[in-house]
């Protein structure tokens, strides 16, 4: 597959000086939060969670992919999660993830791309990338959906950044493993470190980003801090949060549901109110703060956008 | 001993009632998660797991500590099993599909574990209605207790619904199903021991060892009979 080449000129070099003094506010805030979370720490429960000081990210930009519809509470995106790496409860998340230490945080960047392989800063991953709001549907496998002002900047502006071949088919993602900090890594749930994949040209889809931030403050630890993807068309475990990894790879990896449970969690997971899980109805979901059942929509609405990337596959097969 | 069981019952009752009041507690004070229906859906289910161990740990508690007077609060236990139920499955119908019977015909056809939840509700009903003293006399004691086996499947059904709903943490409704286990190998044990007395002994044991196996069905049964003006009245 052939890899647009990124343009001469870096995006760091055009962005205006003031986003880009904004941004290096926000990295230093975000290790500011990690002093007050710190100081939290003797805390419990979700109140500890939130009390992790979460600072304001300024003059994000508004997307044109953002939906309308009105975004859930601070508390229930904070509160209900799915984070097996702190335990299996939807609270365990906010009660546990405190303990997690992100700063300081560097992902690994490596495979098959022309870039040296490196260790690079959080920092130094982010200062390029304009930072913007993205309002997403989340639809998770298990039938109930948010809305979250996600914010973040697409995926494929970064990948861009370390040129990967055309031998790159796949980009590989992993969580960061440690078990000390992370308690549910002390128990087998999943095979630890979680790993999530995209294909290339699903990754380098302008909806797909990778989010820093959500209701224009940093990332909680429980909603993947400091650095998470989201694939708003996928089910939400394909989200993989706390990114430690990212990989170019020439074969399509294994993703830690898929490894788990294969006869019911695949690849590609689209969101597809037509095929069914031996668990969940896909047809319908709980919209969290509503009464009524919704109906599930194709690619969770993201049908337009996304459709093309899917012509002539058997969506059944590849679930 | 019949004095003071007459006394505590009401206090056991209203111990049944503690689940509900927490989860009402809850509603009230807005704690019931970001998702409250699937939280009480949750709730309720757990409770009826736990109320249908309970109800069925009954007969074994007596038999192997010898507790007569537990038998006295096994029917209490097993309403309150299916009062659980009920709750459970209302809030299924209406809070989460709100008489949206295609979706949930779906639902109970196309997922196991639904058919299986589904199913063992449909066999506590007809517990739960010939429960009373006057549907015991009318089935007859031998009737009312091979259908009130049901229990066994019903328990089966639920314990096998919670193993199936569950993602990849399987160690609670395997608990569930350690209990489910003891409960019946208790009784199975009950059934085939091997028993010193001579063959000739066995047919004559019969009732009596049925007696005592059952205390409430033949409370209810006697009732009945010395409250019939018939051939049945004052034997």
């Amino acid at each position: 597959m052939l890899i647009r080449q990124a343009p001469d000129i870096r995006s760091s070099e055009i962005t205006p000086e003031r986003l880009y003094r904004n941004r290096r506010e926000f990295i230093r805030t975000a290790s500011g939060a990690v002093a007050g979370a710190i100081a939290a720490g003797t805390g419990f429960g979700p109140e500890a969670g939130r009390l992790r000081a979460q600072k304001p990210i300024p003059d994000l930009r508004k997307s044109p992919l953002s939906t309308d519809e009105p975004p859930n509470s601070f508390d229930d995106i904070t509160t209900y999660n799915n984070f097996y790496e702190f335990g299996l409860d939807k609270g365990d998340p906010a009660r546990y993830s405190h303990e997690m230490t992100i700063d300081p945080w560097s992902v690994r960047v490596e495979g098959e791309m022309n870039k040296p392989a490196a260790d690079v800063p959080l920092e130094t991953l982010l200062r390029p990338h304009p930072l913007e709001e993205r309002i997403y549907r989340l639809r998770c496998v298990e039938a109930w959906s948010m809305v979250v002002p996600w914010v973040g900047f697409p995926l494929g502006d970064l990948i861009k950044r370390f040129e990967p071949t055309s031998r790159a088919r796949y980009v590989r993602f992993e969580t960061l493993y440690r078990p000390s900090e992370m308690r549910g890594q002390r128990g087998r749930s999943l095979d630890w470190p979680y790993v999530e994949g995209l294909r290339m040209d699903e990754a380098m889809h302008p909806l797909a980003i990778l989010a820093v931030g959500v209701y224009g403050k940093t990332l909680l630890n429980q909603q993947g801090a400091p650095l998470r993807l989201v694939v708003p068309w996928k089910y939400g475990f394909k989200s993989i949060k706390s990114i430690v990894k990212i990989q170019f790879v020439e074969d399509q990896p294994r993703n830690s549901w898929n490894v788990a449970i294969p006869n019911e969690y695949g690849f590609y997971s689209n969101v597809n109110p037509e095929v069914n899980h031996p668990r969940w109805s896909q047809a319908s979901e709980r919209r969290i703060g509503s009464f009524f059942r919704m109906r599930t929509q194709m690619f969770n609405g993201y049908r337009d956008q996304v459709a093309g990337l899917y012509d002539g596959m058997d969506l059944r097969r590849n679930y | 001993m019949d004095m003071s069981v007459r006394r505590v019952k009401p206090w056991v009752f209203a111990a049944c009632l503690i689940p509900l009041g927490m989860l009402l507690w809850r509603a009230f004070t807005g704690d019931l998660s970001a998702n409250p229906i699937e939280f009480i859906t949750h709730r309720t289910g757990d409770w009826t797991l736990r109320f249908l161990l309970i109800a069925l740990a009954v007969t074994p508690l007596r038999r192997v500590f010898g507790w007569p007077w537990a038998a006295a609060f096994r029917r209490m236990f097993g309403l309150f099993a299916f009062f659980y139920a009920l709750l459970h499955f209302s809030t299924y119908l209406v809070l989460d599909f709100f008489f949206a019977f295609d979706l949930i015909l779906d639902d109970i056809v196309e997922r196991r574990y639904v058919t299986a939840g589904f199913a063992g509700f449909v066999l506590l009903v007809p517990l739960a209605v010939t429960s009373t003293n006057a549907m015991i006399r009318r089935l007859g004691g031998g009737r009312w207790r091979r259908l009130h086996r049901l229990a066994y499947v019903a328990a089966i059904a639920g314990v096998v619904h919670y193993l199936w709903l569950v993602k990849i943490d399987i160690r609670p409704p395997l608990a569930y199903a350690a209990v489910l286990a003891l409960l019946l190998g208790v009784r199975l044990w009950f059934r085939f021991r091997p028993r010193p007395a001579a063959a000739g002994a066995e047919s004559r044991a019969a009732r009596p060892r049925i007696a005592s196996r059952e205390p409430v069905v033949n409370a209810a049964l006697r009732r009945g009979r010395s409250k019939a003006a018939g051939p049945l009245a004052g034997s």
